[in-house]
């Protein structure tokens, strides 16, 4: 695998939507690289007859009727909004798609 | 006489007889806490009022002769990653500093049912991302065996105060280890139950094929009550077991091992442990082997992989789940001053909001999801899980139970390896492959390491649903090292002060 | 020289894809109990699941998987016997969690079709559509764009959020690109939205009000050179919110692609919005890459594994196809094709078979329904069913066939039900509506009407026979309309000798 340069750092923080410093990318960019020679290894077991397993167990089917439940008031529902108005949460100019 | 001291068994009995009321047994705790959490840090938040709110009710129930549960009126401390209504809960980040959940994590709801009392919030790494509480963002927390070490993490909180006696109980939240690993390094009995023995309902999410939540306490019987009180299928959570509650609390009391195979793995032992460690742990089994128990070696290849499949699953299932941390809805706002869009907002309140690991965790895992590299990486991960649940499966097919150190040290000093990500990561090795294969473990406290004095923890593991059998492993084991110290383990901590 | 629509399709061969998102009408939303009405005071149904507050999580809606199913099934697609929800990670702050749960490689309907019709001048002509997939999603909050000029996205001072709508179950239906529609591109993609609505709400699955947008269209249009056997750089229009929208959208973008491509300029993969007042497209935000999704599946869901016995259950509650349903009617009914276009669009199809059901004449009964109900219904502003029912137009049709109603006493019957004043035939009654066809009684107005006109008399006794018409409305109007005119009319000729 190729080497992971600042600048795939600067993307992936994009991704994530985490600022960061360009001392953290550095930094970042070769914890990245010594952690992925370290974990990299899963690859030689992973061969193609193998089959994912992304549960620990194997259960299918699990619904739930539909069934109207009490929701949270306005208030609980906004109680934790660091920005309120008009019953909604407030929050900056949404810069993009309407 | 209750004291601090006392079991949460005992404690029970003593409120049942109306020895002592669960007030009183309260304010001793509360008394505790304050006498020395100075020194050990374990707390983050302590509900005084709520606890004696709680504790006034269930002595009103009691005295008005209704039927209780059995830990009702014992005290408990909370791992701050579950979400109690009303009660600060940070998760041990500054993301969500004074966040009050609007609502009950279902094992709270289960707890405050039972008439338990919760003391407070107990400290933890940051999301769970860590084996030593130093990744919290307040501070770290002391292990009350020597305060120059941590002790152990994510749940380190929980572990240090049932270890300082400030708690008889507590809930911990285990994804490679974070419980039975703590407990190990503090002394005391951890578990982790099946995954989806216990809801994840309200339990702030790190790794969601992997978290499940568990007790602690200073003595299996203590932990199995607690098991008991908290298991169960929830509705509100897809991932939860609809089938009975193993009957761990009878399997704890059985203390007796007579026929039961018990499979030591080759792979995680040996080299890389420390010499007091691996020494403690032989002794133990062949306390076991006088009991009545075989001892059979099997061999676990694929566990070799299981830390590296970890450290992709883990962070990627982790980088989805902290996705919601954006400041529009709770939690941290930084950057908000009219000039900036929402885009930056978010970006600069999670860079001033998450701490080092998580951040690290974070990318690790946006970049072994992106396009191009699933396969690689996460998709591989997920088929070395089935390999780990493969050698689990066809170990378990020759014996009852499979056995091994906890940890490869005892506690380390704090600072160690907190500069050293790999490192920090291979405290785990032990515990990460159960978390892979969804199956419960007990870590149970074996003896202290002959060249520093720290305690050291057993591991014993049992198939899916079945922990029950590691309760009575536990129990039958716990007895017999009682009967060769003569006094439990944890009577040789050292003081802190106070009492 | 800027292309037309006639020139750019003269030139260049366009393909056509279609994205449909439903919003389904379960009465709770898709992981969670809250209420999905329309229209309720903002942040009043929500809860932390929708919200994605820490430690929420989904549990899967059964009548959401139903209504896919049945979808899936209407549509000619195979049922998955095997399918996930998976993650879509990306950030906005109408998403509570910043990922959708949706479904990505394993969607729970795949390879269906739907053949829609159309008029070209070679006559009506048969598309296939090809459904690639179907698959369910939840909605995103919605947001207020406050400050700035227009309310719009630019120039925003900040935004409100109310997440009532998130988390309402949403099926998206995926066709593969259709080629070969030539210049009929526009009507074909109209075409099969309109014949898609009409299936979801026969299912019973939907409102499917474009307008409210429990029916949304994205359209992809690409334009290659005719001949050339390749394909174009597709656009994808958003924001289409009629049908009519459809039509031109897709029109418009074909114009649009063609005049660029004329130019010598690239068609840019993107997203345009519509606009309506000018039925051109704009472009939408220019990412400088395409977005990376990370799918991975959903750890907090379970797979769906519909069992082939419940499948069969919901294909028997499959109804005829709309289309097929409306050729049959207008055979039956011998209907012209434009009478049948408006009682479609008018919405009167099922009250119209119905009226007919209950024995009403089929021509008095479209009539009835598309005249004189649907003109009050218009002066009213409601809907014509909401004003009478089938069975009491049915009623009054019978009488007047069976001659006891003319058509102006029928219309105040209508007016009368309509008001509330009770049945057709309690109405009839009240009013004194029954036709007069006495002979002795109309013998009497007709003696006085001729008394009063003795002149208009002579003139129809000297062979006038036009002139009968004053007297007949005199007749009439002294009896109120009650008179049944061509009676009347027989025996006023016969007094006057000329009948």
């Amino acid at each position: 695998m190729a080497a992971i340069s600042r600048d795939d750092v600067a993307h992936l923080a994009k991704l994530a939507r985490v600022e960061m410093t360009p001392d953290e990318l550095d930094h970042m960019a070769t914890e990245l690289e010594d952690i992925l020679g370290a974990v990299k290894r899963v690859q030689e077991v992973a061969t193609a007859e193998i089959a994912p397993t992304s549960h620990p167990l194997a259960m299918t089917n699990i619904f739930r009727e539909d069934v109207v439940r009490p929701s949270l008031t306005n208030e609980e529902a906004l109680s934790g909004a660091p920005a309120k108005a008009e019953d909604r949460f407030k929050v900056p100019q949404i810069l993009g798609e309407e | 006489m209750t004291t601090i001291y006392s079991s949460a068994t005992e404690m029970a009995q003593a409120l049942s007889k109306k020895d002592i009321s669960s007030v009183e047994l309260t304010k001793l705790h509360l008394d505790r806490i304050e006498a020395v959490d100075g020194k050990v840090h374990a707390f983050l938040h302590v509900d005084s009022q709520g606890a004696i709110a709680q504790a006034t009710a269930v002595d009103a129930k009691r005295a008005a002769g209704e039927k209780l549960s059995p830990l009702a009126g014992v005290p408990l401390a909370l791992k701050d990653i579950l979400a109690q209504k009303g009660v600060p809960t940070t998760a041990g980040s500054k993301i969500l500093q004074g966040w009050r959940p609007p609502y009950d994590s279902t094992v709270v709801a289960k707890l405050k049912a039972a008439g338990v009392v919760i003391l407070g919030k107990t400290n933890m790494d940051e999301f769970a991302m860590g084996s030593s509480t130093e990744n919290s963002a307040y501070g770290t927390t002391q292990n009350p065996w020597d305060l120059t070490r941590t002790p152990g993490g994510s749940s380190g909180g929980s572990a240090a105060a049932v270890a300082a006696f400030q708690a008889p109980l507590a809930i911990g939240t285990d994804t490679g280890g974070s419980i039975r690993q703590p407990a190990a390094l503090t002394g005391i009995v951890g578990v982790k139950p099946t995954y989806g023995g216990v809801s994840r309902y309200g339990v702030v999410a790190y790794s969601s094929s992997l978290d499940q939540v568990g007790p602690f306490a200073r003595t299996v019987l203590d932990t199995a009550l607690l098991h008991e009180a908290i298991a169960g299928h929830d509705e509100r959570d897809s991932t939860s077991i609809n089938a009975p509650v193993p009957q761990v609390v009878a399997a704890a009391k059985k203390l007796d091992v007579k026929g039961m195979k018990i499979g030591v793995i080759k792979e995680l032992g040996g080299t890389g442990f420390q010499a007091g460690v691996s020494q403690r742990f032989n002794e133990a089994l062949e306390l076991l082997v006088a009991g009545g128990a075989q001892i059979v070696e099997v061999s676990c290849p694929n566990f070799e992989y299981a830390l590296a499949a970890y450290y992709l699953i883990a962070p990627s299932e982790a980088s989805s789940n902290l996705a919601r941390f954006d400041s529009m809805r709770y939690g941290l706002r930084v950057g908000d001053d009219g000039s900036k869009g929402a885009e930056e907002v978010m970006s600069i309140t999670r860079e001033a909001g998450f701490g080092k690991e998580v951040k690290r965790r974070i990318i690790l895992g946006t970049y072994a999801l992106s396009s191009g590299y699933y396969d690689a990486y996460y998709g591989s991960a997920q088929k070395v899980r089935t390999l780990v649940k493969q050698d689990f499966e066809k170990a378990f097919a020759q014996v009852d139970v499979l056995v091994s150190p906890v940890t490869p040290t005892t506690a380390f000093k704090i600072g160690e390896k907190s500069n050293d990500p790999v490192a920090m990561y291979l405290s785990d090795i032990a515990t990460i492959p159960v978390n892979m294969a969804g199956i419960g473990g007990m870590s149970l406290p074996v003896g202290l390491a002959p060249e520093d004095g720290l305690p050291v923890g057993m591991q014993i593991m049992a198939p899916v649903m079945q922990d029950d059998r590691f309760y009575r492993v536990g129990g039958a084991l716990e007895a017999a090292l009682l009967s060769k110290w003569g006094k439990p383990l944890l009577s040789n901590i050292p003081e802190l002060g106070g009492m | 020289m800027t292309l037309d629509y006639a020139g750019a399709t003269t030139k260049y061969e366009p393909t056509l894809g279609l994205e449909v998102h439903v919003e389904l009408n379960t009465k709770s939303k898709m992981f969670c109990g809250c209420a999905t009405e329309f229209g309720a005071e903002p942040n009043s149904q929500t809860c932390p699941v929708c919200l994605g507050l820490p430690g929420a999580l989904p549990v899967v809606n059964a009548k959401a998987i139903e209504s896919s199913i049945l979808i899936g099934l209407a549509l000619n697609c195979s049922i998955a016997p095997y399918s996930r929800f998976a993650r879509k990670n990306y950030f906005y702050p109408d998403m509570p969690k910043n990922f959708q749960t949706s479904q990505f490689d394993e969607p729970i309907c795949v390879n269906g079709y739907l053949d829609v019709e159309i008029q070209t001048d070679e006559g009506q002509k048969v598309f296939r559509v090809e459904i690639e997939r179907v698959h369910m999603e939840e909605d995103t909050g919605k947001s207020l764009h406050v400050g700035g000029a227009t309310g719009r996205i630019h120039g925003a001072e900040y935004s409100l959020l109310d997440y009532n709508r998130a988390g309402i179950p949403l099926v998206e239906i995926v066709t593969r690109i259709v080629p070969g529609t030539g210049k009929y591109a526009p009507q074909v993609a109209r075409a099969y939205v309109t014949e898609l609505r009409d299936i979801l709400r026969s299912l019973g699955v939907s409102d499917v009000k474009m307008e409210q947008g429990s029916l949304r269209c994205d359209a992809n249009v690409s334009l290659a050179p005719i001949g050339s056997g390749k394909l174009g750089t597709r656009s994808e229009t958003k924001n289409v919110n009629s049908l009519r929208s459809v039509e031109r959208a897709v029109s418009g973008e074909i114009e649009r692609q063609a005049n660029r491509l004329e130019a010598g300029e690239r068609i840019i993969q993107e997203t345009r919005h519509f606009l309506e007042e000018s039925g051109q497209t704009r472009p939408g935000r220019s990412k400088e890459q395409a977005e990376d999704y990370r799918y991975f599946p959903e750890p907090d869901l379970v797979p769906v594994t519909p069992d082939a016995k419940w499948i069969e259950e919901l294909r028997t509650r499959i109804p005829e196809k709309p289309s097929v349903r409306r050729k049959r009617l207008q055979t039956q009914w011998n209907c012209p094709d434009k009478e049948m276009e408006s009682l479609v669009n008018a919405e009167l199809l099922g009250v119209v078979e119905e009226t007919i059901k209950l024995g009403a004449e089929p021509t008095r009964a479209r009539t009835w329904w598309l005249g004189e109900i649907s003109r009050l219904a218009n002066e009213k502003e409601v809907a014509p069913t909401s004003l009478i029912t089938s069975k009491d137009v049915a009623e009054i049709i019978a009488l007047i066939v069976g001659g006891d109603l003319t058509d102006k006493l029928a219309r105040q019957v209508v007016e009368g039900v309509i008001s509330g004043e009770g049945s057709a035939s309690s109405v009839i009654e009240k009013r004194g509506l029954k036709v007069v066809s006495d002979d002795s009684a109309l013998m009497t107005a007709i003696e006085a009407a001729i008394a009063a006109q003795p002149d208009t008399a002579e003139r129809i006794r000297g062979g006038n026979i036009p002139a009968a018409g004053a007297l007949i409305g005199a007749v009439m109007k002294a009896t109120g309309g009650a008179a049944d005119a061509a009676k009347v009319r027989e025996l006023l000729l016969k007094h006057l000798g000329q009948g």
